[in-house]
């Protein structure tokens, strides 16, 4: 249940020969082999900070559900309440457990009013695929498993908008932050959504796997005048932690639940609905949680990493669930979870890395936030 | 084709002897596939190490390894530029980038490193 669901084999791109060709170095993630990084982390990040960049997300996948009844199942199959949802707008939703852990975190797009589409982590999709084709199996919906027939590229950065404006008709302005809109994009029918995983503005862009090499081609040609680079995993890890949004796997796993991970505001508790978790996530809201989810930054020398132990004095108050060289700050950034009463930002407190104690502070999240 | 004047280790460190001092550093090999080098932990100078022990780390910005000793010996120096251009590993491995000098203690441990063939061998089938 904890592992990302085992696969006996592991998915290629639709766009591997294009990595190939831009000398990739490539890596396994979520059951696909997926490129790690192209020029090198830092270039990437800071690309995708100051111009844009481009990146395959095919891994991602793609759960559709519809019918009469999807908005109610997908509320009684979440945390969120995907009913509340406008046609044309996405939500930041989990799917939990019913002992309130996290067992993925979902973006919820409303396509139509019978028709959602639920985007899921690539280690977890084949789980969330099995669980919601349960839990809408009462209501009249259906799932439709589009993982490996959708493909999905994204652009992010502030130049984002000026490089996929001459591909589309679509009025992409009037796509405002978690909207999603419905057109063509280089030629190709495609859902465009303004998300992403970065921190920066820019598009998410799903078309079926058979054109996504046109697609990527399309948008790498355009994007060249704009300084677009093309923007592997590695980076994307580096700047989702600056924009201090968590990973699934390094920061959210089955023994977290959603109040631990300040993701409280995305539980619908009082939904008309219930919903598997309920229950559990009622007591955890009323008790409150045994542990936060806080940003550091390391005051002394050294990085903090996955699994480190944090102490606040001589008391082991957590540890780090993902930590890195911060491209943009040029300082040691991470986060970790310790208990309340060290949460509040300016606490100090002590990493052990590689059994010595460095300093480091509770900061407000996130690390980075874009100029607007 | 690797530094010609070099010995080599398993994993990737390179030394180059001069009387008993060597100089220790990490290949090229090594740098690229670690990425973006952005910290370098070294031991303090009058450390004792022995051939094979860790001396230190080095960190990408995604992953931490480890650095071995190639010989036994005592740290006599440690490149003090790296802490602040940790970089140099990445942009110039076999020169700039060097990490520490050690007086050597055991010059017949060299008898165990690769020869520069022996190590474009290895990174050839890596």
């Amino acid at each position: 249940m904890t592992e990302p669901a085992a696969e006996a084999t592991v998915h290629s791109s639709p766009l591997a020969e294009r990595h190939q060709a831009l000398g990739a170095k490539m890596t396994t993630f979520g059951g696909w082999q997926m490129p790690l990084q192209y020029a090198g982390i830092i270039e990437e990040h800071l690309a995708v900070r100051e111009r844009a960049g481009l990146f395959d997300l095919s891994h991602m996948g793609e759960l559709f559900v519809e019918g009469p009844d999807a908005a109610a199942a997908l509320s009684s199959a979440l945390v969120s309440d995907p009913s509340k949802l406008a046609v044309g707008r996405a939500q930041y939703s989990m799917i939990c457990a019913a002992n309130g852990g996290i067992l993925d975190d979902l973006i919820v797009y409303r396509l139509a009013d019978e028709r959602f589409l639920v985007v899921a982590n690539a280690g977890n999709a084949p789980l969330v695929s099995d669980l919601l084709a349960q839990r809408v199996e009462p209501f009249r919906a259906i799932l439709d498993d589009g993982s490996l027939a959708t493909a999905l590229c994204a652009v992010q950065g502030p130049r984002s908008i000026e490089i996929v404006t001459p591909l589309t008709g679509l009025d992409l302005a009037a796509i405002r932050y978690y909207g999603i809109a419905e057109g063509n994009v280089a030629g190709i029918p495609a859902m465009v959504a303004r998300t992403g995983y970065t921190g920066e503005d820019g598009f998410e862009i799903f078309v079926e796997t058979a054109r996504a090499g046109e697609l990527w081609d399309a948008l790498w040609a355009a994007g060249q005048p704009a300084g677009m680079a093309p923007v592997g995993l590695g980076a994307r890890d580096t700047l989702r932690l600056e924009a201090g949004m968590p990973l699934y796997g390094n920061d959210l796993d089955p023994s977290v639940n959603p109040y631990e991970a300040n993701l409280g505001r995305v539980v619908g508790l009082d939904k008309p609905d219930d919903f598997v978790g309920r229950d559990a996530l009622r007591r955890i809201a009323e008790a409150g949680p045994t542990r936060l989810l806080v940003g550091l930054t390391m005051t002394g020398r050294g990085i903090a990493r996955h699994g480190y132990p944090v102490y606040a004095g001589e008391r082991a108050t957590g540890v780090v669930t993902s930590g890195t060289l911060s491209p943009t700050l040029g300082r040691a950034i991470a986060l970790a979870y310790v208990a309340p009463g060290d949460a509040e930002p300016g606490t100090i407190v002590e990493v052990e890395i590689r059994a010595a104690r460095v300093a480091a502070e509770v900061v407000p999240l996130p690390f980075y936030r874009r100029p607007r | 084709m690797v530094p010609q004047d070099l010995h080599y280790t398993k994993d990737h460190e390179w030394v180059r002897l001069s009387g008993d001092e060597a100089t220790v550093g990490i290949t090229k090999f090594a740098a690229d596939q670690l990425g973006d080098i952005v910290f370098v932990e070294l031991p303090v100078v009058g450390k004792t190490l022995a051939a094979a022990a860790t001396f230190g780390v080095v960190e990408s910005v995604k992953a931490v390894s480890d650095l071995f000793s190639p010989l036994s010996g005592e740290v006599t120096e440690v490149n003090p530029t790296l802490a602040g251009q940790p970089e140099l590993v990445n942009s110039d491995p076999f020169g700039a980038g060097w990490m520490l000098k050690l007086k050597v203690s055991d010059a017949g441990e060299l008898a165990a490193l690769l020869d520069p063939a022996a190590y474009d061998q290895l990174i050839a089938e890596a």
